[in-house]
């Protein structure tokens, strides 16, 4: 079955006073996602992913389109029994402590009674807030409210996990804690569709991606099918402490390290490196294709480097 | 259903508990009550008047205060804090959220009363020195101010489902004012003609009716209170709280939550 | 850290002089201009416009407005009197915002009917209170008492006998109601009568103030007594020396008195040159009309509320 199926979803909102101004938030979206998928919805601050993830939780109502999750409509609270959510920046009551705060929300997702209290116990544990559960909520650090929040989204055991920007807030340990939660989540067979800048995180996580921009959806596909369309690079090492003049017109950045020399050109102009390398005598080291990353394509496909919005961890 | 609807009470009527403010304001109203029996002993044959009089009017408008700027926040601090977005991702029906804040507040509300009553009873008790049978006129008193403070949760929660909390504090406020005098409305509007009498009537009758619901002068003087008035007042209090609850639902069924 | 300490000092202090500058020059202010906190008492005069803007809390308005009413009249009572311009119009609003509070009926009743300094002086505004307290609290004696005193103090004693009546048909009125109603329609104009109301006044009331002003014309009635039981003496002196005495001495050894006459306040009486019998300290009897020293000019007169 598919976990969740977007048809043509649109979402335009009417700004300003008289309502007159009409803002795109989503341009009619069409998505899959199957079960037991790791699928990462990607894109910049105010391209639509949040507005989406709000549709999908019965938040906001789509001004045309439909929606469905496990087969049932938004707004069965048969399907909301099998779903968690993480909000971005999660805020939860300041005087409960953690354990007061998944209690509720068990008993509000219908969890009985009887298991409840193993369930509180047993979810703490697994986002390590054993040791905080009788501290109330407003003492927590904002890592400790993330792991709270994840800690809400899946107590009811659901099987479609949604997660907006999951790894917000959280320290380099934290994430890694998270990442190692939603690998879990998947080995169980659970479907987590979360939302992130960290293009590392969804690279390394996800089965697939989709990337969303100006609430227009971009591509979708594997990591590695998206990246194979991008033309990639090639690193050229040589030994010696020149440039070879047909390289230096490529306009491509020259490093030295020690006695070699390391330039990173274009897929297309590797030909026309090795052969400036040659006429000059130079005595090549290596060649290697370097694997093109997402960022890479989020480039091609959006035109804009995003380096200030986006995060990527490529050394 | 019905459990969930309890639960979000409970939760509500814990975090008003766990909130400090709440404390402040009932330590005022029993300082009141302290104060009216200084203030009565300028006359000695008022002092239970006094005291009736001051006591009773200090826990009507303190619980006014808290009902307001306890019901105004109720879903605007949800929807700021995004707690609301985790609740309604449950299996939580968008009115079943409405219905338990409503329980919630209303419940904190009946608490605080009670405590705060506890000072009117203990001055009076002071002042009189025995208890009298006219007191249980106070109680009856006291009943009509919950009466009041259930229809202000309702309307603090209406506006709450789509106004920001200053706004909502203003209408709920000057709502109440207006309740005041709802009975010179209502003569007011038998005076007029034509279009006037329409819209007269119909605000007469849209606005709550808070003026038969102040009854703390009688209870001052122990005037008893006819049974009938408190069978109707309880009524009102109920039919139209009901009434201004799904008009929040209408409204907050279709908002969107950005 | 030095540092730190030396602002707390310099801040506390500052404070601690700042507070006590502003608290004396509120009290500066205060003296400069004593008849404006009075006038603000008002602030808001028509009664029907408060009993609408206090939102139904109208009970309390009153406790409060009754509350400066006693101020006002005790504040100003102790200044040495006056015409006291704001009793009518605060006793206005307060029963118009609290028809059944009692006291301010008789509060009203005694002391708009006094005559200046002690009072108003304005008995047609006390008649009015009075009877507004009596439609709206048709079964309270008390109110009928007040107004038949109201009467009687008016020398209207048919309408004070009426009062009375009307006061002692009431349940459980008090049974004097129906002597004082056949005492004034007969005999309205004496003494007698006078220390029957006063007395009765002076049994009843709760009101400190209202005691004290019956307890000081109790006074002046046993003066009268006095006066009338003392001066025939004098003048048997006079029928046996041919003069006037100088002293009540005289008269003890002339025999005729037994010891030296002594006003209610248990200070002696004198005798002035011509044979008048006078009290020896006009200031503390007020209301007195007889007896008093030739050149003797009343000065305000203080009621002290324990008497």
């Amino acid at each position: 079955m598919r976990a969740i199926e977007i048809a043509g979803l649109e979402k335009v909102y009417n700004a300003g006073f008289w309502r007159k101004r009409s803002k795109r938030a989503l341009r009619p979206l069409n998505l899959v996602v199957e079960e037991g998928e790791i699928f990462g919805f990607l894109g910049p601050n105010g391209a639509g992913k949040t507005t989406t993830l709000k549709i999908l939780m019965g938040l906001v109502f789509p001004t045309a389109g439909s929606a469905r999750i496990l087969g049932l409509e938004l707004d069965d609270p048969r399907m909301k029994a099998q779903i968690g959510f993480l909000p971005e920046q999660p805020y939860f009551y300041d005087h409960l402590t953690a354990q007061e705060l998944l209690h509720y929300y068990g008993q509000l997702s219908g969890v009985h009674a009887k298991q409840l209290s193993r369930r509180v116990e047993a979810v703490l544990e697994q986002v390590k807030l054993s040791n905080s559960a009788n501290v109330q909520l407003r003492k927590f650090s904002k890592g400790m409210l993330q792991r709270v929040g994840i800690g809400q989204a899946i107590l009811h055991d659901p099987k479609v996990v949604f997660l907006d920007e999951p790894m917000s807030g959280l320290d380099p340990m934290g994430r890694r804690e998270v990442r190692s939660l939603i690998e879990d989540l998947k080995a169980r067979g659970k479907t987590v569709f979360f939302s992130t800048h960290i293009l590392s995180d969804a690279e390394a996580l996800c089965d697939r991606v989709g990337i969303i921009h100006q609430g227009e959806l971009r591509g979708v596909g594997a990591v590695a099918e998206l990246t194979a369309g991008v033309h990639g690079k090639v690193e050229i090492v040589w030994h010696g402490a020149t440039v070879p003049a047909g390289i230096v017109t490529m306009g491509a950045e020259c490093r030295s390290a020690g006695e070699t020399m390391r330039v990173i050109v274009p897929e297309e102009n590797q030909d026309a490196a090795l052969e400036a390398l040659r006429r000059e005598r130079l005595r090549l080291i290596s060649v290697v294709p370097m694997r093109s990353s997402l960022e890479d394509y989020f480039v091609a496909q959006l035109g804009v480097p995003l380096k200030s919005e986006v995060v990527s961890f490529r050394s | 259903m019905n459990s969930r609807v309890f639960h979000i009470a409970t939760n509500t009527l814990r975090e008003a508990v766990r909130d400090r403010v709440l404390y402040n304001l009932i330590g005022f109203a029993l300082l009141m009550s302290a104060a009216a029996v200084l203030v009565g002993q300028v006359s000695i044959q008022i002092e239970r008047l006094v005291v009736i009089n001051l006591g009773l009017t200090a826990v009507s408008l303190f619980g006014l205060v808290i009902a307001i700027f306890i019901g105004i926040g109720l879903v605007s601090k949800e929807i700021d804090k995004r707690t609301l977005y985790t609740l309604l991702s449950r299996p939580v029906r968008r009115w079943e959220f409405i219905a338990g804040k409503f329980f919630g507040l209303s419940g904190t509300l009946v608490v605080n009363t009670f405590f705060m009553a506890i000072g009117v009873f203990a001055a009076l008790a002071y002042v009189s020195h025995h208890l009298v049978g006219s007191d249980v006129g106070v109680l009856v008193a006291l009943y009509f101010i919950v009466l009041q403070f259930v229809i202000i949760t309702a309307l603090a929660l209406f506006f709450s489902s789509f106004s920001t909390p200053i706004f909502s504090a203003i209408f709920a406020f000057w709502l109440f004012v207006i309740g005041s005098f709802a009975q010179d409305l209502r003569n007011f509007a038998a005076m007029t003609h034509g279009l006037t009498r329409w819209l007269a009537t119909g605000a007469a009758y849209l606005v709550p009716n808070f003026s038969t619901l102040n009854v703390i002068t009688q209870a001052a003087h122990g005037e008893p209170v006819p049974s009938q008035l408190i069978l109707f007042n309880t009524g009102y209090a109920l039919i139209y709280s009901v009434a201004v609850l799904s008009a929040a639902v209408l409204i907050f069924e279709r908002r969107n939550l950005k | 850290m030095i540092r730190s300490r030396q602002v707390t000092a310099i801040a506390g202090s500052v404070l601690v002089c700042s507070m006590v500058s502003a608290a004396l020059l509120t009290r500066a202010v205060d003296h400069m201009r004593p008849a404006a906190p009075v006038r603000e008492v008002l602030f808001v005069s028509s009664p029907k416009l408060l009993k609408r803007l206090c939102l139904g809390y109208d009970g309390l308005l009153a406790d409060i407005y009754w509350t400066r009413t006693v101020q006002y009249f005790g504040g100003t009572h102790s200044r040495g009197g006056g015409t006291y311009k704001l009793l009518w119009p605060l006793l206005n609003i307060t029963t118009q915002l609290d028809p059944h509070l009692i006291p301010a009926y008789e509060f009203g009743g005694t002391f708009l009917l006094a005559k200046p300094p002690e009072g108003a002086g304005d008995p047609a505004k006390a008649i009015e209170l009075v009877q507004y307290g009596t439609q709206n609290n048709p079964n309270d004696w008390h109110l009928f008492y007040d107004l038949a005193f109201i009467y009687y103090d008016l020398k209207d004693y048919r309408n004070s006998a009426f009062a009375f009546l009307r006061g002692s048909q009431l349940p459980d009125a008090h049974p004097f109601l129906k002597i004082m109603a056949a005492q004034m329609a007969e005999h309205g104009g004496d003494l007698n009568t006078a220390r029957m109301m006063w007395t009765a006044t002076y049994e009843t009331t709760h009101d400190k103030m209202i005691r004290a002003n019956a307890a000081a014309h109790l006074r002046v009635i046993q003066v009268d007594e006095d006066l009338t039981g003392l001066e025939p003496l004098v003048e048997k002196y006079r029928a046996r020396t041919g003069r006037f005495p100088e002293s009540f001495t005289e008269m003890i050894s002339a025999g005729i008195i037994r010891s030296i006459p002594l006003d209610p306040l248990r200070h002696p009486y004198r005798l002035e040159p011509g044979g008048r019998i006078v009290v020896s300290n006009p200031d503390e009897l007020p209301f007195l009309d007889q007896g008093l020293p030739s050149g003797y000019v009343p000065r305000p007169p203080k009621l002290s509320p324990v008497d």
